[in-house]
């Protein structure tokens, strides 16, 4: 166990123009868990393997209990890793591919065979040890991947994507019993994924990359309501944030915008952060679609639009109208839904909102407040939970 | 189910596939169904009978004297091709493990030269190397003959295991990496155990192709040192006495049975490391 420090990691390819990694700067403490999450080649699985020392950084460092590894070799970096093809070697029984990293350390055979059954008992999979990967299913490939990475009890676990194989229902428990092992063992752990509801599930730390830039570090919480950025505020979230193109006014001291539906119209006044101006700027407002408040309430901005198309998913209902001419998702409980063609009254609570630059996709204005923006806030919320 | 096969009609392409399938088998069949019976023959009976007839008198006296005339060149090829086939294999297996897995600047480039390996022709090679074992001092012997085995079938062998190699995901090795292993290691531990099919291929290739070769061992080898290749030759083209063709029958039989059980052992294997890689496991 032990807390994990990259700094200006950098990582390029000789041939290659541009580098791979840029200026990685992360820093997790011992027992945390650690996701790396963007799009395909964004550069996160690079950074796995530059922690585990299958390929070597091309600048800055990387700590381990505040021990330079930089350069060390695999093996000397006390660092497991599970693969997203498992990996296992196919000629050796469970119980030989579990053994083999003990073995390899010259631990003796009694202590391999205890830690073999422990980490079988934990992972339950006693039953399969004499079997060949080959006879596995799946999932139980998946357990003996991780039970391989377990037993020899490493400073930190690298896990690369390691449910994309599975099929949903499987990758939903999966999820979970990661989880719970790492509530359990509280073992420094590094996740990467492309799928956002792992990240936002099993994280406790949260890193967005693309381009091989980490676009944000932070919780899964502070990630999804404060995103830096418009790459950000896209990639997480499912129903993805609503992103609506703004027409802006300034008004007296402060700017506000024109949102319009067809046959209504509302002015939905903007915080910013002082001393800023939107004065030539493009500006796009971001907006979950939980955060669309239904009916008019107090003196919050709200418009009539007409109700296009609805998806009901099952715990909730997915209506979408046309804001500003762009398709715009709510999010509302299944009794509440309206059908097609209906009118419908949106409200919107000018502090959760977010403002992008549509040419920079940086963020603009105050931080929103904390908390489930909009949870418990004066929207009136119709989603019953 | 048991009349599945029954209810089939007797129709007219079922038995012209079973009529071409039965000539082609007689295609194969017939001329060992000769050597055969000629080699239990007596010269008598050879000379007044016809080839397909079977033998008046049973007699392994065909037998007795062409092992008598080639049995110690048996052993010379055993002493060749044992040590070729071993040693060739093995280092065409750490050559393809490297350029599988161990890519080095150029890797590629040499690749591809060795490649050039497989399409050379025995006889380009026959002068450089009669130089090269000369100047070894090994002119003239088994390790001399072995040496030249050897060194020309890693091309194939390397071949073999490299294209095999490349099909094994690299996740393996860097799992393997991680829990220690290293370089030798990971070869011996697992992929060697993995590339059964691939040995068996390099096997029986490498057996088939030095055992049956006639040409090195005929230019490098001289006298006691030859390979029965070229000692069934000797015998079948003296041209003193009368002809003893129960004796080259069985002499020829001798030369062959060795590639023959080799196949018969190892041909399952060689079927499937052919076309291993051909479906995703």
């Amino acid at each position: 166990m032990a807390a994990l420090e990259l700094s200006n990691v950098r990582k390029s390819y000789p041939g290659s123009s541009h580098d791979t990694l840029k200026d990685i700067d992360l820093k997790i403490g011992d027992g945390e868990f650690l996701i790396l999450v963007g799009p395909s080649g964004c550069g996160k699985s690079t950074l796995m393997n530059c922690i585990a020392g299958l390929e070597d950084i091309t600048g800055g460092e990387i700590r381990v209990d505040g021990a330079d590894i930089s350069t060390a070799s695999p093996k000397d970096r006390d660092i497991a890793m599970v693969f997203q093809s498992y990996a296992l070697y196919p000629t050796m029984t469970v119980r030989e591919n579990i053994a083999f990293g003990l073995k390899m350390r010259k631990v003796p055979a009694a202590k391999i065979e205890e830690e073999v059954s422990r980490v079988a008992q934990l992972l339950q999979i006693e039953h399969l040890l004499e079997r060949k990967p080959s006879q596995l299913s799946g999932g139980q490939q998946q357990r003996v991947a991780m039970g391989r990475a377990l037993a020899r009890r490493p400073k930190i676990y690298l896990f690369d994507e390691p449910l994309s194989n599975l099929d949903a229902k499987l990758r939903v428990e999966m999820r979970t019993e990661i989880k719970l092992m790492h509530q359990r063992l509280k073992t420094t752990t590094v996740y990467v994924t492309h799928d956002q509801i792992e990240a936002m599930t099993l994280g406790d730390k949260v890193a967005v990359m693309k381009d091989g830039v980490v676009q944000q570090f932070g919780t899964p919480k502070d990630i999804y309501n404060n995103p830096a950025n418009l790459f950000v505020a896209s990639f997480i979230g499912s129903p993805p944030m609503n992103f609506v193109p703004l027409r802006l006014s300034k008004q007296g001291g402060g700017w506000s915008a024109l949102l319009e539906s067809g046959q209504d119209r509302c002015e939905l006044p903007l915080k910013l952060a002082d001393g800023e101006s939107l004065e030539g700027r493009d500006v796009i407002l971001g907006i979950r679609p939980e955060q669309i408040g239904i009916g008019a309430a107090g003196d919050l901005p709200s418009l009539r639009a007409e109700v296009q198309v609805i998806e009901p998913t099952g715990p909730d209902t997915m209506i979408f109208v046309s804001l500003n001419q762009t398709k715009v998702c709510c999010r509302l409980a299944p009794d509440a839904a309206p059908n097609p063609g209906e009118t419908l009254t949106l409200q919107f609570e000018p502090d959760k909102v977010l403002l992008f630059d549509a040419q920079t996709g940086e963020r603009l204005g105050v931080a929103p407040g904390n908390g489930a923006a909009g949870r418990n806030g004066t929207v009136t919320r119709l989603v019953a939970r | 189910m048991t009349s599945l096969v029954g209810r089939k009609r007797l129709t007219f392409s079922r038995v012209a596939i079973y009529a071409t399938l039965l000539v082609a088998v007689a295609m194969y069949l017939v001329p060992l169904v000769v050597m055969l019976l000629t080699s239990f023959k007596t010269p008598d009976d050879i000379r007044t009978g016809n080839l397909l007839s079977w033998p008046d008198v049973m007699t392994v006296i065909g037998w007795v004297k062409a092992w008598d005339a080639v049995g110690g060149y048996f052993w010379n090829s055993v002493k060749i091709t044992v040590p070729a086939v071993i040693i060739s294999t093995l280092l065409g297996a750490l050559n393809g493990y490297v350029l599988a897995m161990w890519r080095f600047r150029g890797s590629q480039l040499f690749f591809g030269l060795l490649l050039f390996g497989c399409f050379l022709p025995f006889q380009v090679i026959l002068l450089p190397a009669s130089f090269t074992l000369g100047q070894l001092g090994l002119a003239n012997t088994t390790p001399g003959l072995v040496l030249v085995h050897l060194v020309y079938g890693l091309a194939f062998t390397t071949l073999f295991f490299r294209n095999f190699y490349v099909s094994v995901p690299d996740a393996l090795i860097r799992a393997a990496r991680l829990d220690g292993a290293g370089f030798f290691t990971i070869f011996g531990r697992i992929l060697l155990p993995m590339s059964i099919p691939t040995i068996m291929v390099c096997l029986i290739w490498q057996f088939t192709q030095i055992w049956n070769d006639f040409l090195f061992g005929v230019v490098f080898a001289s006298g006691d040192t030859q390979p029965i290749t070229v000692a069934l030759n000797n015998l079948v083209n003296t041209s003193t006495g009368a002809k003893e063709y129960n004796v080259d029958m069985a002499a020829a039989m001798i030369a062959g049975l060795p590639t023959l059980v080799v196949y018969i052992l190892a041909g399952k294997y060689f079927l499937r490391g052919l076309t291993a890689g051909a479906v995703k496991g």
